[in-house]
């Protein structure tokens, strides 16, 4: 099917310039494309969702009674990153996480940050994320962010900007992994065609790592992924995990901690366990430290983690860096701890606790996106432009009563990408999130997971929210303007 | 292995195996009917009563007409037995385990479930039982030849073998026992090609109809009780089942044969002893009824030894042992 009346709408488009010719690096995909009919498209995207429905890559929908499963949808067209153009935002996403690590390690130990004067030491401690039991620790290798799921976003300008950082728990990896599955079986002449770097390897990097974490020498150390059980609407992806990774999937009731160790109920008695891929917040790890209402928690196992016989990935407190208003020091950050100048930029953001900010957001609530700072997947914002006057009124409201909890950015015109909506092509909007694993060294995903939202003129590209996902492919070769293989 | 994984294997095993058995026993209703002559009626509240939840269908329903009977076994998700529940704990239990089976297995316990879930939307009316129950008892099969080929024959793997055999005991049992029960009352239908044809039902609920034949050739009540209970060859015969679910359960504890270590062997291998050295006419002595009803309440309490022994730990740290038992 043809791309010939494709609208590129005046949004930056992955695939087409503004004169409608292919970007470097998607002449193989246009091409193969466009000789297929429409039939055929369709058949390969009712094909591709049979398949992840099979497999049973869904995710559940919260407060849906009967406990539904959907797959999260998923679009055939892929999103090309030509590799010259990936390298800078791998070398951006390393600098950045580096720069993230060794804030939080700051924060735990001296605060210099503070004492320079870089960041207010309110401004951290009353950070959601914050865990003062963290005071001091030292996690192996002084290493608190292991896994981080970064979101990216394209401008009008055709720049990347980071979104958000997401250092807790970030999920989406298995839909990456398992797209491709799907991608490569049903276009294996224009994946073939367009050369396309592998992420499949990233269960055996994150094993790797997470094995480096163990205390114990010597043995081979017991590792398993830590999940709040079925009914979390990220099950799927553990026991994915889990699964590639040839490691066991706990819940916390498999857990009990004996003598300041973490051990596992087995049918033959109780076994060590030395590393934990928590897939669960802070609060709820440890009912003795965090919050003591918790049911999914494990009582002693701070004490486990302290005494140095357990390994936390990502090591508890690492969400003092989520806080989307210590988001907006991060650039600062990079500067202060590495001397080096950003290579991936902020979104402008406005800090409500400044008095000059809040005015500015008060004034423009129609032009801005509004968000609490703890708060992630979509949930809590306001899209200014999209809302009503009244909602804009409720959402003043409460911003004022609570300022810190509040910041605010401009409505970014995001990139959009050919989708298949019914029997044509039409433009979506996309975010990207690589992955990126720190052990002992740092390493980013070639792509990571692009979300599309799928509802027309929409933004939101959050599963929960009618968002669905597309296969992201870096191509190899400089993608400068050189045309690809052809099909 | 964690007690909970194991637990959900050998439950995810039990709940395919019970769904397999509801839609054979259906299966062989269905053949029967047609063969009855006109005038007599058609037998529906049997295969509730096999299936133990007879009462649970008296709240629901009036009448054990064909059409509720097969509503409630199939597709009712009030009846927590019925095909399409067992299908649904099979999966949630699969769900819970994806690491340790492998991914064709998963795939299989979810087209399964899926399948019986698109089914039960078309208003639950069958337009082909017999290609449907087909249908079901395949895809039963497949999930255990890929149990068969695809995962590790280790612990888990041992724990579905367990669980799929003590469901498969159980069924075989109240089968023969609510066949035979209901049999005896008409004797005027003795030697009569009715009466061929009912036994010919038992021996089909069991998939055992042209096994048997080989074996003894005639239709013959004696024979047929024997074959069920007492092969030691045919997989759905119970004493078959005891052997096989007493290797599993010695392969997880690496107990050698002619000794315990936990309540569960010792159980286990009391009833498979018995097994081996029982003869149908100590069975027809003792009665049958009552035989079967002492077969069933030890396959419980077998059951409630497994969960002991294996997937219930005690809670509290200090009560759990500090070594492993093994």
């Amino acid at each position: 099917m043809r791309f010939d009346d494709y609208d590129t709408g005046g949004f930056y488009d992955e695939m087409f310039d503004a004169e409608g010719r292919p970007r470097p690096g998607n002449e193989a995909v246009v091409n193969r494309f466009s000789e297929l009919s429409l039939d055929e498209l369709r058949t390969r995207q009712q094909a591709a969702e049979k398949a992840l429905l099979k497999m049973g890559i869904t995710f559940s929908v919260y407060g849906d009674e009967q406990g539904t499963e959907r797959i999260f949808p998923f679009d055939i067209v892929p999103r090309i990153i030509p590799h010259g153009e990936w390298v800078g935002i791998e070398a951006g996403l390393k600098q950045r996480v580096q720069a993230l690590n060794l804030f939080i390690d700051d924060v735990y130990h001296g605060q210099k940050i503070v004492k320079d004067g870089l960041i207010p030491a309110e401004l951290i401690h009353s950070a959601s994320g914050f865990r003062r039991e963290c005071l001091g620790l030292d996690p192996p290798g002084g290493v608190w962010c292991h896994i981080t799921g970064t979101d990216l976003v394209r401008g009008g300008d055709g720049r990347f900007y980071v979104l958000e950082d997401n250092l807790r728990c970030p999920s989406g990896v298995s839909y990456v992994l398992e797209n491709r599955v799907v991608m490569k079986r049903s276009f294996p002449r224009a994946f073939d065609a367009a050369r396309v770097l592998p992420v499949a390897d990233y269960p055996n990097r994150l094993l790797t790592l997470l094995q480096n974490l163990a205390s114990r020498h010597g043995a081979k150390p017991v590792v398993a992924v830590w999940t709040p059980g079925i009914y979390n609407s990220a099950y799927f992806e553990h026991s994915f995990l889990a699964q590639q990774m040839g490691i066991e999937l706990v819940e916390g009731r498999d857990l009990v901690c004996v003598d300041d160790r973490v051990m596992m109920r087995t049918t033959s008695g109780l076994k060590p366990v030395d590393v934990l891929y928590r897939r669960i917040d802070d609060d709820f790890i440890d009912p003795e430290v965090f919050r003591a209402d918790s049911m999914l928690g494990v009582p002693g196992l701070m004490r486990a983690y302290r005494a140095g016989n357990l390994a936390l990935a990502n090591a508890p407190g690492t969400g003092v860096a989520d806080d989307k208003a210590v988001y907006a020091y991060v650039p600062a950050m990079i500067r202060y701890y590495l001397d080096e100048d950003p290579i991936l930029d902020n979104v402008e953001t406005f800090l409500c606790r400044r008095e000059k900010d809040l005015r500015h957001v008060l004034a423009n609530l129609d032009k801005l996106v509004v968000k609490k700072v703890g708060e992630s997947g979509g949930y809590g914002m306001l899209v200014g432009p999209h809302a009503t006057a009244e909602e804009r009124a409720a959402y003043a409201d409460q911003v004022k009563a609570d300022p810190r909890n509040f910041i605010a950015q401009p409505t970014l015109s995001l990139s959009r990408v050919p989708t298949l909506i019914d029997d044509h092509f039409e433009g979506r909007h996309v975010d990207l999130r690589p992955y990126i694993l720190y052990g002992k060294d740092i390493y980013v995903m070639p792509g990571g997971l692009t979300r599309v939202a799928l509802k027309r003129g929409s933004l939101v590209v959050n599963s929960s929210q009618g968002g669905g996902s597309k296969d992201t492919w870096v191509v190899a070769g400089g993608g400068q303007g050189q045309g690809g293989a052809p099909c | 292995m964690l007690s909970r994984v194991g637990e959900s294997i050998y439950w995810m095993a039990r709940y395919i195996e019970r769904a397999e058995n509801v839609a054979r026993i259906m299966d062989a209703n269905y053949h029967m009917i047609l063969d009855l002559p006109s005038g007599v009626d058609e037998q529906w509240e049997p295969l509730v009563v096999t299936t133990g939840d007879e009462e649970r269908f008296k709240e629901l329903y009036a009448e054990f007409t064909r059409e509720n009977v097969v509503k409630f076994l199939t597709f009712d998700p009030r009846n927590p037995n019925s095909i399409l529940s067992c299908l649904q704990a099979a999966r949630e239990n699969a769900r819970s385990v994806r690491e340790w089976i492998s991914s064709d297995m998963w795939q299989q316990v979810n087209s399964f479930y899926l399948m019986l879930k698109d089914a039960s939307r078309r208003d639950g009316s069958i337009e082909l039982p017999h290609e449907f129950f087909v249908e079901i008892m395949l895809a039963s099969h497949l999930f255990v030849g890929l149990s068969e080929n695809t995962m590790t024959h280790g612990e888990g793997w041992e724990f579905a073998r367990l669980g799929r055999m003590l469901e498969r005991a159980d069924k075989t049992a109240r089968i023969i026992d609510v066949k035979y029960f209901i049999l005896l009352p008409s004797v005027e239908y003795v030697g009569m090609p009715y009466d061929h044809i009912q036994w010919a039902a038992i021996l089909r609920s069991a998939s055992a109809f042209e096994m048997y034949r080989k074996r003894y050739g005639q239709i013959a009540p004696d024979q047929i009780i024997e074959f069920l209970l007492l092969d030691t060859e045919f997989p759905r015969a119970i004493h078959h089942c005891l052997i096989t679910a007493e290797q599993a359960l010695r392969n997880i504890s690496g107990t050698k044969r002619g000794l315990f270590t936990n309540p569960a062997e010792k159980a286990l291998g009391r009833l498979l002893a018995d097994f081996d050295y029982t003869q149908l006419e100590e069975i027809k002595m003792y009665g049958l009824h009552e035989f079967i009803d002492s077969l069933q309440t030890r396959l419980n309490h077998i059951g409630s030894t497994i969960h002991e022994t294996f997937f219930a730990l005690p809670l509290a740290p200090a009560a759990a042992p500090s070594q492993p038992t093994e």
